[in-house]
This record gives C-alpha cells, structure tokens and sequence, in this order.
C-alpha cells in the first residue's frame, strides 16, 4: 500500500461516509433529536455569552437582594444583588468548559494508558491495573474531596486535574478492556510482523478500532464530570465565587425554597440552574443511549 | 503447602483469593489515603494556630497530633490507630484537649448507616420488582416508559431530584419535614419520618440505575440457548423464569444490589447538605472546609472500605451460588 492510494480513495470515502451519517440521522428517534438540539443550544449559549447575557457575570446590578421576577431581571436577582438570568448563561460556559475540559484530560491520560498497558502486559499491566482497583474503590466524589482538601484555595485547574485523573482510571479500564481484544487480532500481528513502531500501531490499527465504544464513554463520562463537579459546586468545594457554576447557584439561591408557598416564582428560582444541568445530562444521555444502540446494533448484524 | 492447597475446596480457594485481593486493594488504597497528606503545602500546624503562633506552641501542637514524626512512621500509627478502631485525633484538638476523630465518626456513621439501610429496604424490592418486570415483557409500552423515565432520572443531579420532592412535599404541601435533623434520641417513628425525604431522594436515585441493570441482566440470560430450549420443550413461562432463569440469575443480580449500594455511598454526601442530616456524608464535607485531614482520611477511608466490602461480598456470593464460577480456570 503506498501513499497516492491511500490519499486518493480518502476523499470518496469521507463523502459516503457524511451521506451515510445523514441518513442515520434522519432515522434517529425523537429523544436523539430533543438531544441534539438541546445541545446545540447549550454550546451556542455557552460560546456567546458575553452577547446573549443582559449583565455582566458577576456585576451587582441591584441593590437589593433576591428581587422578585421582573421584565428587568427575568429571573430576579440573587443574594449580592447579580441578575440570575446573566450568571446562568455565563455558568454554561463556565461549567461545560471545565467539565469538557476534565473528560479530555481523562480521556488523554486514561486512554493511552490503557493502550499501553494492552500492548505491553506484564507486569507494566499488572502495575497499572493494580492501582487503578485501588483508586477505583474510592468513589469519586469522595477522592474528589478528599484530594481539594489539601489544596488551601481551589483553583479551577486543581478540579480539572483531579477529576480527570479520578475519571482517568475508568476510562483506562475500559480503554485496556476493549484494545486487549483488537491487540490479539491478526492485522496487529502482521503490522508488527511488517516491522511497524508501537506508535504507528497505536494510531493506525488500535484507534480506529475502539472508536465506537469510546465515543459511547466519552458521552457518559462527560455527563459523570459535569454531575461531579455541579456536586463539588453545590457543596461549596468547587468553582470559588464569583465565577457563576449552575451547581453553586443553587446553593446560594436556596433560602428562596421557603417562600415558595406565598411566591411560587420566587420559590422555583433555585431550581432554574439545578434544571439546566439535568436538562443538558438527560439531553447527552438521549444521544448516547441512541449512538449505543446503534452501535451495538450494527455488531449483532455482523 | 502446596498438598494443602490443592485438597482445598475450589470454592473456599477462590473466596480465599478474593478476600486477599480485597485486603491488597484496601492496602494500597490505605497508603494512597495517607500518602496525600504528605503532599499537604505549608506547615499545617502554622496554618491551624494562625502566623502569629509562637514555635513553642507549633511545636507543641505538632507533638499533640503526631505531624513531629517521620512519614513512614506516621503511616503505621495511622494503620495502627484504625485496626483498633481509633483514628487518631482531629486537627480541632487544642493543647490539653484532644478531640477523637473516632467520637465524630461513630454516632454520624449510626444515622448514615440508618438512611442508608431504609433506603436500601424501599429500593432494593422495588427496583429488582420493577426490572423483572420490564424484562420480562420487553419493548412493550410498560417498558418503554419505565426506561425513559429512569434514564431521565439517572441523568439528573441528586440535589435537583432532593429540592423538588422537598419544594412539593415539603414547603407546599407540608407533608414532611425539610430538614431532617435527628440525635440520637429521636424515637425510631419519628427518625423514620424526618428521614422520609431524605431516603425518598436517595430510592429515585438508586431505583433507576438498579432498574436498568436488573432488566439487562434478565434480557441477557433469557437470550441464552437453555431458557430458548426450556420454553420450545413447552414449559411455561413462570416455571422457566422460577426454575431456569433465577438460579442463574442470583449472581448478576447480587452484583447489581452491591454496586448501587456503593453509589448509594457518593449519593449520601449530596442529599445529607441538602436536608442537614447529621450523618458521615456531611461531617467529611465540613471537614473538607476547615481542612481538618484526619477526619477526611477517617470518613474516606470508611467510604471506600465499605465499597470494597461490597463488592467483595457480592463477589462472594457469586461465586457461591453460580455453578459455572465453581470450576475457575
């Protein structure tokens, strides 16, 4: 196989490759559509803040505290006098930014991990799984906890390392568990016969091969992350004030709950930010529940 | 040695295997709890007592928790101090006054392992109920809704699910109380019925994840080759589902209980801030905050045993009641 080749047939294959994808997707089920369009507007939200939002992140545009609903401020305003409606979109940048960012990290350093580990075994293997049980026995959340209270102030690059590194361990295990059986196959056998370098392998035959089951994982992990660090949030353990996180505004607005029998506005404001991540988590659940079935579908065809 | 070994039942080995595995685990996870306090910045004493703390009383305060001793030593006193049940002591001890980090731990771990356990009896019945259920008639309507319905659950943040069930119970209709503080002579009725929302949150929580795995694990056997010829010889379906499938269903099943009572664990932090429930959950965020390290490594340590537990109970159990895992490799 030589180079023109491979560079000639890319293009035609890229094109069916896009028409197959759109025809997928136009049989795709309402709940994979409700999701990619929910989304898409997430993103869309999240990359324009600055333009949508009406104030500031954290400008103080009321002296009051807790206004009520109002055409001025849609949402009211909370404890320091910050239009909610502003902080909620600024926090959709902010918390998707820092969950996307610790998944990547988690699937960096996990993946080649376990990729490593499936190529060499021994003992590398034996080490690598061996701490990976340990680390994978204490639940995240609380390894989480435990590691941001060494820290004296947490910084948002201690959250995304910390939890791509916990998040790291999960991937590896299942990055290793699914290479194992592409690493045993013989097209690996004749690359490595051919005299390819580990890298080439790696990139050329290994990837392309586990692709499927982890974009699935990537999905998934993504809404874990984000579910992770709204908790830490909402527990006053992870974005510091005054950056805007959906998870720690409903912990500042939560004294609203008691009014919520004489103003049922007032009393369903803290639930704004909770229902914007359980509405960003179910949307990406509903696309990878989709992408699975599809996936595994198309195997047991095979 | 080795005579002994192999006149050794294959079960009793292979329990004997896990159980080791479990202590190594438990180990390695024992030394990466204490070796992240090492990592710890600045002088912890310094930070505790304030700058203008005079080297006598760091010094003194040091000697009083035990931080003027090398690392390694340190480590096996720790080891020392939690297989007697002690902790050693927390960072909010003063000279002259010691506070056991083992006082804290134990009345909060009774009221987690409380709420803990009722919700592990409301979950546990109903969920394997309603799995069987949706496995049993598969893509029917039943189904359907009931897996939209728990993957919509699954994906939301348990404080979400916490403040609406204490919106709609609690301040609107005042059913419940939203915030369930017991102590320890709050009288069994009254304990169960504070903790009503509490534990309600943490069934939706579990009941999803618990739901769906049962069903897979059902749909997963009922596709295997003896329950197809078990149902063409003409039985019927109670007695393939009592009589075939269960048997072999036992070990999936006991995995599926212990893995949700391990997320029930991470579950338990969040929903004990959100309605002030004196248990372990809350007591580790506090201690988070005021960086009070042996407490963190106290309540991470029982986490993470009780996972391990867990888990290697459900192993166990397995393995005692799967014929196929009696013969390993």
């Amino acid at each position: 196989m030589n180079d023109a080749s491979t560079l000639a047939k890319v293009p035609r294959a890229r094109r069916s490759k896009a028409i197959a994808a759109w025809r997928e997707l136009k049989k795709a089920p309402w709940s994979a559509w409700f999701g990619m369009i929910v989304l898409t507007g997430y993103i869309v939200v999240a990359l324009f803040a600055p333009l949508i939002a009406p104030y500031g992140e954290s400008e103080v545009v009321s002296p009051g505290s807790f206004d009520v609903w109002s055409a001025q401020y849609w949402f009211g305003t909370d404890q320091l006098g910050r239009d909610i409606l502003s902080r909620m979109i600024y926090a959709a940048r902010n918390s998707m930014g820092i969950a996307f960012a610790a998944t990547a990290v988690a699937f960096i350093t996990g993946g080649l991990l376990g990729i490593v580990a499936a190529l060499l075994r021994g003992w590398v293997d034996q080490v690598a799984s061996r701490l990976v049980d340990a680390v994978m026995a204490i639940p995240s959340l609380i390894f989480a906890l435990m590691v941001l209270a060494i820290f004296e102030k947490t910084e948002v690059y201690h959250i995304i390392l910390v939890i791509g590194f916990v998040d790291a361990t999960r991937v590896f295990r299942l990055t290793r568990a699914v290479a194992m059986n592409v690493v045993s196959l013989d097209f690996v056998e004749a690359a490595r016969l051919r005299g390819e370098g580990t890298g080439w392998i790696v990139r050329r035959e290994i990837i392309p091969n586990i692709m499927p089951p982890l974009l699935t994982e990537f999905g998934l992990r993504y809404c874990f992350v984000f579910l992770t660090i709204s908790a830490l949030s909402f527990l006053g353990l992870g974005l510091q004030p005054p950056t805007a996180d959906w998870g720690a505004m409903v912990k500042e607005t939560a004294t609203l709950f008691t009014y919520a029998r004489d103003d049922f506005q007032a009393g369903i404001t803290p639930l704004l930010p909770a229902g914007a991540i359980a509405l960003l988590t179910v949307s990406i659940n509903f696309i990878v529940d989709w992408f699975l079935h599809k996936t595994s579908g198309l195997r047991d065809g095979q | 040695m080795l005579a002994a070994r192999d006149a050794m039942h294959p079960i009793l080995r292979t329990v004997l295997q896990r159980l080791a595995l479990g202590l190594l685990t438990l180990f390695i996870v024992s030394v990466v709890i204490s070796s992240l306090v090492e990592m710890l910045p600045g002088n912890f004493a310094k930070r505790i007592l304030g700058q203008a703390a005079t080297p006598e009383t760091v010094a003194a305060f040091e000697k009083e928790i035990g931080l003027d001793k090398p690392a390694l030593e340190r480590y096996f006193v720790w080891v020392g101090d939690v297989v007697t049940g002690e902790f050693g002591s927390s960072f909010t001890s003063r000279v002259g006054y010691q506070r056991k980090v083992a006082d804290l731990i134990t009345p909060r771990l009774k009221n987690t392992l409380f709420l803990a356990s009722m919700t592990a009896v409301i979950a546990v019945p109903l969920a394997l109920f309603l799995g069987i259920l949706a496995a049993l008639y598969r893509n029917s309507w039943f189904d359907r809704m009931v897996n939209s319905a728990t993957l919509t659950t699954i994906s939301m943040p348990e404080f979400f699910m916490a403040y609406v069930l204490m919106l709609f119970l609690a301040v609107i209709w005042q059913i419940f109380p939203s915030l369930a503080s017991v102590d320890h002579d709050t009288p069994l009725w009254e304990r169960i019925y504070r903790c009503t929302l509490p534990a309600l949150t943490l069934t939706l929580v579990i009941v999803a994840h618990m739901m769906r795995m049962t069903r897979a694990a059902i749909i997963n056997l009922l596709a295997s080759p003896y329950i197809e010829m078990a149902r063409l010889k003409g039985m019927s379906k109670s007695r393939v589902i009592m009589r075939h499938a269960l048997p072999n269903a036992w070990a999936p099943i006991v995995n599926v209980i212990a893995f949700n009572l391990a997320y029930l664990i991470v579950g338990v932090v969040v929903v004990e801030v959100v309605f002030t429930y004196p248990g372990i959950g809350q007591l580790m965020v506090d201690a988070v905050r005021t960086k009070d390290m042996p407490v963190v490594q106290a309540c991470a340590l029982i986490f993470a045993a009780t996972y391990i537990l867990l888990n290697l109970t459900a192993d166990i159990i397995s393995i005692a009641t799967n014929p196929r895992l009696l013969h390993p490799r």
